[in-house]
């Protein structure tokens, strides 16, 4: 079953069809639910975190040692060879020689691009700067595969920062092949951008802005919130005015479908209140948790462990 | 009253319809003309484009590859071969599916402007058929064609 993806790499959803898609979400249910046990004993992963990510990296850790295989890590350029001017691709190439499988997080976009055609092994992007972290989008795909039992024809309201916010432009591209119907709301300046709008238009996928999220909570099936950075604002009074509307509260959800489940990549700051977390639809610890199964679907597919 | 701007050539290549303005881009796209003898006229009027710049290219045929380079900065561009004076060849330009190692991404924190490789541009297919973008095979983001900047060569 792992035949399309084994020895390949993972650096942008633009690369995964709905078929890859399928089989990692199928793979990552399997593998929670006990149906698949992926044995990676002997196998190396290094985690080359040269930008710190203490989620992403401890996800991809407890992802590799609950098969059994085992981990490098490394986090910032600080005690290794980069700092002494090595370049990137002769660490690549070096490091290349001490593992099976490479999980990388650089600060530079195309980083991991780069990182797949230097190296003889399979490459996970888990985040270049502003520009792709598909291992968050797939976990994302799962959580709400097992929230909704399916993923074809759901209502996904994406909340917040989608201007900057990487992470929901890799979720409406995966989302994008199953027919779902997006709303998009956030202040005007930190709206979707124009590319992934075009793109989605392009594949016949329905989307509708929006300013506030009042109105639309009862129509939804998903609610995916991400902060809105008060950096972003040149006007603090402008963020002042606007970060209530993008807070998210028991009140919010008041008319909240039964089946509604808030999702959110972590970390929160203030855009969840705390008092939602006991609600029925809060879902985000939980999401959290999925990763690492989606982690351990992606390690063992790619390195043809899970066959 | 009509006058010749730029002398007729014998053999070589004429790109006319250049966009006014962009022929020194054009130059550089094919590699600077370090060799041949090469004439420019810029800001020429033009019934077209308002202004045109065109340049006469001595004892040199364009390839195709040269051909569709043109097409990512001059898309308008009109490309005629010329031999003993006479019209041999008339070529259109082609926007071409990818743009290897021609331009920089404008992305300063790509990892081509970091790292000592090529750079790779895919033609990217919005929704808009119309306009003519290019996505960086390294950091995915996407710029007009005419928002490339040309690597010197």
């Amino acid at each position: 079953m792992s035949i399309g993806l084994k020895n390949k790499h993972i650096i942008s959803m633009r690369d995964l069809d709905r078929s890859d898609l399928d089989l990692l979400v199928e793979t990552a249910g399997a593998i929670e639910e006990g149906r698949i046990k992926p044995d990676m004993a002997g196998r190396i992963a290094a985690l080359l975190f040269f930008e710190p990510s203490t989620r992403t990296s401890f996800s991809f850790d407890s992802a590799m040692k609950r098969m059994g295989g085992e981990t490098l890590l490394m986090k910032g350029t600080g005690s290794t060879s980069v700092q002494k001017g090595e370049s990137f691709s002769d660490t690549l190439r070096t490091i290349e020689r001490y593992c099976d499988i490479i999980v990388m997080r650089h600060a530079v976009e195309g980083a991991a691009r780069f990182a797949s055609e230097v190296v003889g092994l399979p490459v996970v992007n888990a985040g270049d700067g502003a520009n792709q972290h598909p291992t968050q989008a797939l976990l994302d795909l799962y959580s709400i595969k097992k929230t909704h039992g399916t993923l074809e024809k759901l209502k996904i309201g994406l909340v917040g920062d989608l201007r900057f916010g990487r992470t929901v432009h890799s979720l409406a591209q995966a989302l994008a092949p199953y027919n779902p119907e997006f709303y998009f709301i956030s202040p005007g300046f930190l709206e979707m951008p124009e590319h992934i709008k075009a793109e989605l238009t392009a594949g016949g996928v329905k989307y509708t802005e929006l300013k506030e999220v009042d109105s639309v909570v009862p129509e939804l099936d998903i609610m995916y919130v991400t902060r809105v950075q008060r950096e972003r604002f040149a006007d603090p009074e402008d963020y002042e005015r606007l970060k209530g509307s993008y807070i998210i509260t028991l009140d919010t959800i008041k008319d909240a479908k039964e089946g509604m489940r808030i999702l959110h990549p972590l970390p929160r700051v203030d855009e969840i209140a705390e008092e939602v977390d006991a609600s029925p639809h809060a879902y985000y610890f939980e999401q959290a948790e999925n990763g690492v199964y989606m982690r351990q679907a992606i390690l063992s597919i790619l390195t043809g462990a899970v066959k | 009253m009509k006058q010749l701007k730029v002398d007729a050539i014998k053999d070589g290549t004429v790109i006319d319809h250049i966009p006014g303005g962009k022929a020194v881009q054009v130059l550089k796209i094919l590699g600077g003309g370090k060799e041949a003898t090469v004439s420019i006229g810029m800001n020429l009027n033009s019934s077209k484009l308002g202004k045109k710049d065109i340049v006469k290219i001595e004892n040199h045929e364009l390839s195709a590859d040269q051909v569709n380079r043109i097409a990512i900065i001059a898309p308008t561009a009109s490309i005629t071969i010329i031999r003993n004076y006479d019209v041999a060849e008339k070529r259109k330009v082609e926007i071409p599916g990818k743009i290897d190692n021609i331009t920089h991404c404008p992305n300063p924190n790509c990892i081509t402007n970091k790292e000592d490789i090529r750079t790779l541009f895919d033609r990217y297919r919005g929704a808009d058929d119309d306009k003519t973008e290019f996505m960086c095979h390294y950091c995915e983001r996407i710029y007009p064609a005419d928002g490339l900047k040309i690597k010197v060569g």
